[in-house]
Formats: C-alpha cells, sequence, structure tokens
C-alpha cells in the first residue's frame, strides 16, 4: 500500500497552498494540513479508491470549517495577519487586496471559489468535497465573484490592478 | 439554431471561465460577449481575480516541504511534532518579522554581527523569495548596472557570483536598508523554481569562516571577508545550500585576489 502514503505525500504542497489562501496565516494553514495529514494516514482504511486528492480536500475544508465553529464559541482572539504589519509596502498592495477580498468572504464561497480558480478541481468535484449539489457550488461560486468585486470596487475605487 | 440564438445564464459565464462548459456552447458564449460588452467586461474581472488568487498563493506549492509533513513521523505521533512546530513558531517570532529586526538590533541585549545579519538575511529571503512579479527591482538581464549600482550604495566593490553551474540563476537583486547601512540582496531560481539568495552588508568584524544557521524555512551560511558580511539562504538542506554557498565564496574570494591592486 506504498501508493497511498506517496500520493498523499505529492499532495502535500497543492493542499498547502490551499489551506494557506483559505485561511491567509502560515501557522494556521500549515496546523490545518498537518491535521488532514494525521488524519488521512488514520483513516486509509476508510478511503475506497476515488480520487485521493479530492479526499484530501474533502478532509481539510472539514477541519478548518470544524475550527471555525469552535472559534465562534470562543471570544475571537485572532490577529489577521503579519502582513498587516508592513502597510507600507508598494508593490505587494494589489496582493494585499485580494488577500482582504477573500477574508471577505463567506467561508463555503470561499473555499468553492478557491478549489476552482486556484486547485482547479471541476464543479462535479467541489460539490463532492463540499456535500452539496453542483447547482450550490454554481451559487457559492457566483456569490464569492461578486463579493470580491463590490469588495474591490469599494475598498479602492482607482484599483492599482496590473490586468 | 436554437444554441446559438439562446441567451446565456451567469451559469453559462462562470463555466465559461472555468473551463466547465460544453464546447458545443462555447461559439455561442464568445458571439454573446462581443455584443454584450457588459458582461464581456464581468468575464474579465472574474479572470482578473482569479489571476490575482494565483498570483498571490501559487508560490506556496512551491516551498520547500517542512520535516513537519514526514509522514512516517506523523504516523509516529503527531503529539511530538506538534511540540517541535510550537518551538520553531516561538523561535521565529523571537527572530523577529521584517519590521522587528530592526527593534531587536536596537534594543536587544548585544546581538553578535552574526545574529543581527543572519536574522535580517532570512527575513528578506521569506519575504523575497515568494514574490512573483516583483521579486528584484533589477533584473540578473542587467547584471552590469545591477554591480555598478549596488557596488556604489554600499561603496564596496561587490562580487555577484555566477552560479549557472549550480543550475542557478540570477533573477537580479536589491538594495536593503541595513542595520548598519544599505545591504544588497541578490536572487538565484534554480530549475524547479527553488530560491536562493546573497545578502551583503559592510560590517566591521573580523573575518570568519563559513557558519551555519538553520530556519524551519530557510537556512543560511554566513562568513565575513574584507570588511563585508555575506549570508547564502535557501531551502533548509544543509548539504544544497553549503555547495551554493561554497561556490559562492569561491568565486568571490578569487575575483577578489585577481582583480585590483
Amino acid at each position: 500500500m506504498g501508493g497511498f502514503r506517496q500520493d498523499i505525500e505529492a499532495a502535500v504542497p497543492a493542499l498547502r497552498r490551499y489551506a494557506r489562501a483559505l485561511t491567509r496565516n502560515v501557522e494556521l494553514a500549515d496546523d490545518l494540513v498537518q491535521d488532514t495529514l494525521v488524519r488521512a494516514l488514520r483513516s486509509e482504511h476508510l478511503f475506497h479508491g476515488g480520487d485521493l486528492r479530492s479526499w484530501l480536500y474533502t478532509i481539510l475544508t472539514n477541519l478548518n470549517r470544524n475550527r471555525l465553529r469552535s472559534l465562534a464559541r470562543r471570544p475571537a482572539v485572532q490577529t489577521i495577519s503579519d502582513n498587516d504589519a508592513s502597510d507600507m509596502a508598494g508593490p505587494e498592495a494589489g496582493e494585499r487586496d485580494i488577500e482582504r477580498a477573500l477574508a471577505s468572504l463567506a467561508e463555503d464561497q470561499r473555499a468553492a471559489l478557491l478549489l476552482v480558480v486556484l486547485e482547479g478541481l471541476t464543479y462535479r468535484e467541489v460539490a463532492e468535497v463540499q456535500g452539496v449539489p453542483i447547482g450550490t457550488v454554481m451559487s457559492r461560486l457566483a456569490r464569492a465573484r461578486a463579493q470580491i468585486k463590490a469588495y474591490l470596487d469599494g475598498e479602492r475605487p482607482t484599483l492599482r490592478r496590473v490586468k | 439554431m436554437i444554441d446559438r440564438d439562446s441567451p446565456v445564464t451567469e451559469d453559462e459565464l462562470h463555466s465559461y471561465v472555468d473551463g466547465e462548459l460544453p464546447a458545443d456552447r462555447r461559439g455561442a458564449v464568445d458571439a454573446w460577449l462581443t455584443s454584450h460588452p457588459e458582461d464581456a467586461a464581468r468575464v474579465a474581472q472574474w479572470r482578473a481575480q482569479a489571476d490575482a488568487i494565483r498570483v498571490r498563493y501559487g508560490t506556496v506549492a512551491l516551498e520547500p516541504i517542512s520535516a513537519r509533513f514526514d509522514l512516517d513521523a506523523l504516523t509516529r505521533g503527531a503529539r511530538s511534532w506538534r511540540a517541535v512546530a510550537a518551538a520553531a513558531v516561538v523561535m521565529a517570532f523571537l527572530a523577529g518579522g521584517v519590521v522587528g529586526w530592526m527593534a531587536h538590533a536596537a534594543s536587544a541585549a548585544a546581538p553578535s554581527r552574526f545574529d543581527i545579519f543572519t536574522t535580517q538575511a532570512l527575513d528578506a529571503h521569506r519575504v523575497y523569495v515568494v514574490e512573483v512579479r516583483h521579486p528584484v527591482e533589477v533584473t540578473g538581464a542587467e547584471r552590469p548596472h545591477l554591480v555598478q549600482w549596488l557596488s556604489k550604495r554600499l561603496d564596496y566593490e561587490l562580487r555577484i557570483p555566477d552560479l549557472e553551474q549550480g543550475g542557478l540563476k540570477l533573477v537580479g537583486g536589491r538594495l536593503l536598508p541595513g542595520p548598519f547601512g544599505p545591504a544588497a540582496f541578490c536572487m538565484y531560481e534554480g530549475p524547479s523554481g527553488e530560491r536562493f539568495t546573497i545578502y551583503y552588508a559592510r560590517t566591521d568584524s573580523p573575518q570568519t569562516a563559513l557558519r551555519y544557521r538553520a530556519g524551519e524555512r530557510a537556512a543560511a551560511f554566513y562568513w565575513v571577508e574584507r570588511g563585508l558580511a555575506y549570508v547564502v539562504s535557501g531551502p533548509p538542506d544543509r548539504e544544497r545550500l553549503l555547495n551554493v554557498a561554497q561556490a559562492a565564496y569561491d568565486q568571490i574570494d578569487k575575483g577578489a585576489s585577481q582583480a585590483r591592486p
């Protein structure tokens, strides 16, 4: 069963990318990835074929949702990101715009958008990961894109977007 | 025919952008967009959003994988690795952020030159290696200009080594505010996108041998030669980094003994 481990290992870079975009926080993201790997390794017997990558995205997405739920029950003491400290930086302003725009999304919308545009999953795969019909995925996508646009328009009327 | 005329829905526009539209509707959407500029603008915006997301987060997948994701270690016990990771976080905190080093250099109880320079070099390394669009101020294509500019600002005849033999291309360089004056910073890139950097700063400390400093995501080799401190940073693979540092050291040393009286 060496293939199972190798496949998991091969997915780590993509999982880190997804987690980073989902949480916008390096430590949180890597914690999520690590928990995902632990969970996956423990549940090897539960994995009956299918797409391993989608399965891993599913675990990570659910772990993040659980994390947010338990956070919601506690008073929030979360620092957004250390990037905020370097507000004087110029070239990265555009990158922080998209980061903040993502932060303004509802969790399920953010996950749907990231799985599609960053991770390249099909609508059907995202539907499986999120456990919802494809129609719901599409409306999440639509709302996410509209919200990002509204955020960027509102935040910076003269947006310095390169393209 | 009905297909061509039936109005395009918003769902179809999303599918179009995400490559999910059935091939037999593509032509219809293309035609629709030429006659509906507002929808064309929306499609362009969605693409720009996707690009921005990929630019911002795409490089995360290229970052070196730290030992905490080693599957064998995770199977043995996630707990102990958590402790290690927590310790690493504390260390990162102590080392300070990009802004932190200034306070650090000013207030901490006399940190060594080694600490100061490697901290700043590693911070700069972490900040700039993930940059996609603006990793450097002057690109490697303008090497003579880069050397001249940085040498002038540091008031020191810098040598920017050619590491192509080791598979590393010069991306370019930039000027950094250093703890005791300006510092120079050059970046190199390997075939699979891994990046190494060399940090240069004037110092009054005496010549040293290569010294190693390990961090969680990056490591560094430090040495001082003829009044200049060098820090070569890269992914935390000690062997590889040592090779790069050695190659840089050899070239800089050789250049120095050949050039100028």
